[in-house]
């Protein structure tokens, strides 16, 4: 895939002229995905995409379109000159931009993964023996995923990554669920079989009689995926320099008042440990790692090229979001989690969050899945779902009890348009008056 | 374009129980003026085929962008393979899946195509509108945008239907913020977070560019505007968020796929089940709803579904009961039940599933006038700003951008940040006025997030404002 990138990069280049300067982007997938429910397949399939976008810039103006390959060089060199035809016409009648930015210094650079990919019926074939008997409703996903970027200075950059992400949930009855997920790069049988069987444990203790709590203030465990929901709520715009410029940001009391979370809070983009590429698509190389909260204190934006630009900051994102979000591990063995929990509730996961006050970085949503009542250090019984409201200066601030000393790797499910590289390293959080309203 | 590659495949005509192609070509142009500079124009085009294959027993697919002979042959394999693979293993026998009947067209009345304008004369319209956001230093972002996009759909199968579908889409917006120190408020209008079928003709009536002093006005004064008070009470929704309460707590817990189960790793379940339709009391008697995919402006009108259904109207709510789910034809057959032609891809990359399409509140009779008259103690609450419900679609929680309380029949002061809370199963009981054609629009989400592999389609919702009582209302952190 990638030499034939590289070989339709080059023959677009030669179609540049002299005054002109032109990044080309690639972005392709070849993935299995098979849906599953009640154990049994409801739809299965294979997607094969590849798609560029090229920019085309003469001086400040510049012009960009997108567009869908087939894989023939021929026709495909066609298609990127009728790209070129067009953005070169349209850019006769757009004004300077400003904020055009892109790399101009060459740093080439080249990920090529070489694990070697399940084959999907195999797979298949593990998942329905050890799921045997089980209402499993999940979605197998399997495939290559690619990023390419060329500019007409020559710079060349390359990644390529091949990953497995099988993401399900196994029901008891009604909405009691287990959700669980493996993804990664081997396969390996022995693991899947080893979640499943902590699955059926679990749903030994989702068949209890449920309990309805009343809305007030609790204390809770947040495992890593619950606390990567409410986060990923926080990080929408929370970092980003654009939405911190133009007080959008949910943060913005942290911005502008200085307001804290506790001290123990280390939150960053840490691209070097994640799964997303090292380049932009202006092709600026982005720095490993990123600090967004030091000491519990707003550190640094995520300055795209064009936001670097308008706001005077060297680029550090691709997207204003962070791709690869780490939080430090506290000292909680989660080993002894039920015990230190003592009486409040298991949160596996969350869902569905929005702001109910954005200047308050106050987010609502659902528990979701395994969610279980405890007490002095014993599970009871699973909850029915619950509302919460709760503040992310209450939950990472005051209210905070500690964080797990082990971290899970989350890598990111997401396959709108095209399967996501982003992925998250967070511990599980312990919290008091951790407030549910319905 | 799209025949072409028909009559490429034809030529290969696998041999098998049954195969259908789906060809979808796809352009897009998307103009942005934000705080008086013009942001990057982006274009995109696509093109790409779904190939689903029946045969002895399985069900496969495969989506391609690789429209060669080469590349429809590697997707005929593709989908074959995974045909095999579902053999004995699917949740039900292929005999559910759909072989469309019936050939047929649609194509989008536009009054004024996107072509019919310059770009140039399209940059002075945004600019202009951009400029008329800035009408104060606390306006920090003002942006002005035009989305458009068109997409043709041809279907065919081995039985020699052959449906041709050609859409355009326009989405415009207009967004200020307003900010001093730690406090900003967001408002937007003349379209934003909404769509139409249609060309520049629906600019007008969204509000577009209009609106645009007016949403600035009102972000500076919910600056200074006191938080929405908390307690149980009346409340009137405009169009602009009974759009969210329909798609929210009525759409998707009506969705046929996820009463039977294939949402529930990723959008959720339902607290539907197959036995509440036909009896069950879903709303007061003023709630009616229909699946209407013949409005004309409306996002998501056509006339065959994905799978190749006709679709028609049909009342999904008839005074408060329920009597029909938003189930496809494969989904229908699945549970034995009457449905609609909701069955959607988001594109050629996805297999269809249930989808809402056009789901509409039917307009009542009370004026907005009568409507505020009939709250004693509440809050007109307009266009939603926040969205969250469990995964059964029952227990929510709304907010607005703009809030303003009534009281004893009149709209008094303006209110920052409105929310409210309820659960599905008894707030439609609550419908206590609904407004007529005056209040009425037509409006609809272009992000609406659902299936795995992930996809994301628009949805239509027309309404007019109507009024709820005895629900949790409350507001932000700071002072009331």
């Amino acid at each position: 895939m990638r030499d034939y990138f590289y070989t339709l990069a080059d023959t677009a280049m030669k179609l540049i002229a002299d005054t002109e300067f032109a990044t080309l982007n690639f972005s392709g997938e070849q993935s299995d995905f098979v849906r599953l429910n009640n154990n049994r397949v409801r739809q299965a399939g294979n997607v094969r995409q590849m798609t560029v976008h090229l920019d085309l810039i003469d001086g400040r103006k510049h012009a960009a379109i997108s567009a869908e390959l087939c894989g023939d060089q021929t026709l495909d060199t066609q298609r990127l000159k009728d790209m070129i035809n067009t953005t070169r016409k349209q850019r006769q009648v757009l004004p300077d931009d400003p904020f055009l930015n892109f790399a101009t210094e060459k740093n080439d650079s080249d990920y090529d993964s070489q694990n070697t990919l399940p084959d999907t019926d195999d797979s298949l074939n593990v998942i329905f023996k050890e799921a045997a008997g089980l209402d499993l409703v999940g979605i197998w996903a399997n495939g290559q995923l690619y990023r390419g970027f060329a500019n007409s200075a020559g710079q060349r950059n390359w990644y390529h990554n091949a990953n497995f992400n099988f993401d399900w949930s196994v029901y008891h009855s009604s909405d009691k669920a287990v959700k669980m997920g493996y993804a990664g790069f081997d396969w390996d049988s022995s693991l899947l079989a080893s979640k499943m069987s902590s699955v059926r444990e679990a749903l030994a203790i989702m068949g209890k009689q449920p309990v309805s709590l009343t809305p007030g203030k609790y204390r809770v465990y947040l495992a890593p995926a619950a606390l990567y929901e409410f986060l990923s709520m926080v990080i929408w715009q929370g970092f980003s320099l654009e939405d911190v410029k133009t007080a959008q940001t949910p943060l913005l009391q942290m911005v502008t008042d200085g307001r804290k979370v506790d001290s123990s809070i280390q939150l960053t983009d840490n691209r070097v440990d994640g799964f997303a590429s090292a380049f932009s698509a202006e092709g600026f190389i982005l720095p490993d790692s990123v600090k967004l909260i030091d000491s519990g204190c707003y550190h640094s934006s995520l300055a795209s090229a064009r936001s670097a630009k308008e706001y005077g900051e060297p680029v550090n994102a691709d997207y204003e979001y962070p791709s690869s979000l780490d939080l430090a591990a506290g000292d909680i063995d989660v080993e002894n989690i039920l015990k230190t929990l003592d009486t409040g509730i298991f949160i596996s996961n969350l869902w569905y969050c929005n702001f109910s006050d954005h200047e308050a970085c106050r987010i609502t949503g659902m528990t979701r899945y395994a969610c279980f009542w405890v007490e002095k250090g014993k599970i009871v019984a699973p909850i029915n779902v619950m509302r919460f409201d709760e503040t992310f200066y209450n939950l990472l601030g005051k209210n905070l009890f500690g964080l797990t000393s082990q971290r899970e790797v989350i890598l990111d499910p997401d396959s709108y348009h095209q399967r996501s590289t982003s992925s998250a390293r967070l511990p599980g959080l312990l919290a008091n008056d951790f407030q549910l309203t319905l | 374009m799209l025949d072409l590659i028909a009559s490429r495949f034809k030529k290969l005509s696998p041999a098998v129980d049954f195969w259908s192609l789906r060809i979808v070509e796809g352009q897009s142009q998307a103009l942005s003026v934000r705080q008086d500079i013009l942001e990057p124009v982006e274009n995109s085009g696509s093109l790409g085929a779904m190939l689903t294959i029946i045969d002895k027993g399985g069900a496969g697919y495969a989506a391609t962008s690789d429209l060669t002979i080469a590349g429809l042959k590697q997707a005929v394999a593709q989908a074959r393979k995974f045909a095999a693979m579902s053999v004995n293993r699917g949740v039900f026998s292929v005999d559910n899946l759909v072989r469309p009947g019936v050939s047929g067209r649609y194509q989008t009345l536009s009054g004024s195509s996107w072509s019919s304008t310059s770009m140039q004369d399209k940059i002075q319209l945004l600019t202009e509108a951009c400029a008329a956001l800035k009408i104060s230093d606390a306006i920090v972002y003002w942006l002005a945008y035009l989305r458009y996009s068109s997409s043709k759909t041809l279907l065919t199968t081995c039985d020699g239907i052959r449906i041709e579908q050609s859409f355009d889409y326009i989405r415009p917006g207009l967004i200020a913020v307003a900010n001093k120190g730690s406090k900003s408020q967001t408002r937007t209008g003349g379209g934003a977070g909404s769509a139409r079928q249609g060309g520049l003709e629906q600019l007008q009536p969204l509000g577009f560019p209009a609106h645009a002093s007016r949403i600035s006005e009102e972000a500076l004064a919910l600056l200074a505007a006191p938080e929405c008070p908390s307690g149980r009470m009346q409340i009137l929704l405009t169009p602009d968020q009974m759009m969210l309460q329909i798609h929210e707590s009525i759409g998707h817990p009506l969705e046929l796929d996820r009463i039977l189960g294939d949402e529930r790793n990723y959008a959720g379940t339902s607290f539907v089940t197959q036995e509440m339709f036909g009896s069950y009391q879903y709303g007061s008697e003023l709630l009616n709803i229909t699946f209407d995919p013949t409005v004309g402006n409306e996002i998501a009108s056509y006339a065959f579904d994905d799978d190749g259904t006709e679709a028609k109207r049909e009342f999904i709510i008839d005074k408060g009961i329920l009597k029909t789910p938003l189930g496809g034809a494969t989904s229908q057959a699945r549970a034995h039940c009457s449905g609609v032609a909701n069955a959607r891809a988001d594109s050629w990359k996805r297999p269809a599933i249930d989808r809402m399409a056009n789901l509409n509140l039917e307009p009542g009779n009370a004026s907005f006038a009568e409507l505020v008259q009939s709250v004693e103690n509440g809050v007109l609450m307009k266009t939603n700003a926040s969205w969250s419900i469990d995964d059964s679609r029952n227990k929510f929680q709304f907010g607005c951008e703009y809030g303003q309380r009534i009281k004893d029949g009149e709209l008094k002061g303006l209110l920052r940040n409105p929310n409210y809370r309820g659960i599905s199963a008894n707030f439609w009981r609550n419908l206590a006025k609904v407004g007529n054609r005056s209040t009425f629009d037509v409006l609809g989400t272009p992000n609406c997030g659902k299936g795995e592999p992930n996809q994301v389609i628009q949805v239509g919702h027309a309404s007019p404002s109507c009024v709820f009582e005895n629900v949790e209302v409350f507001g932000g952190e700071g002072e009331s």
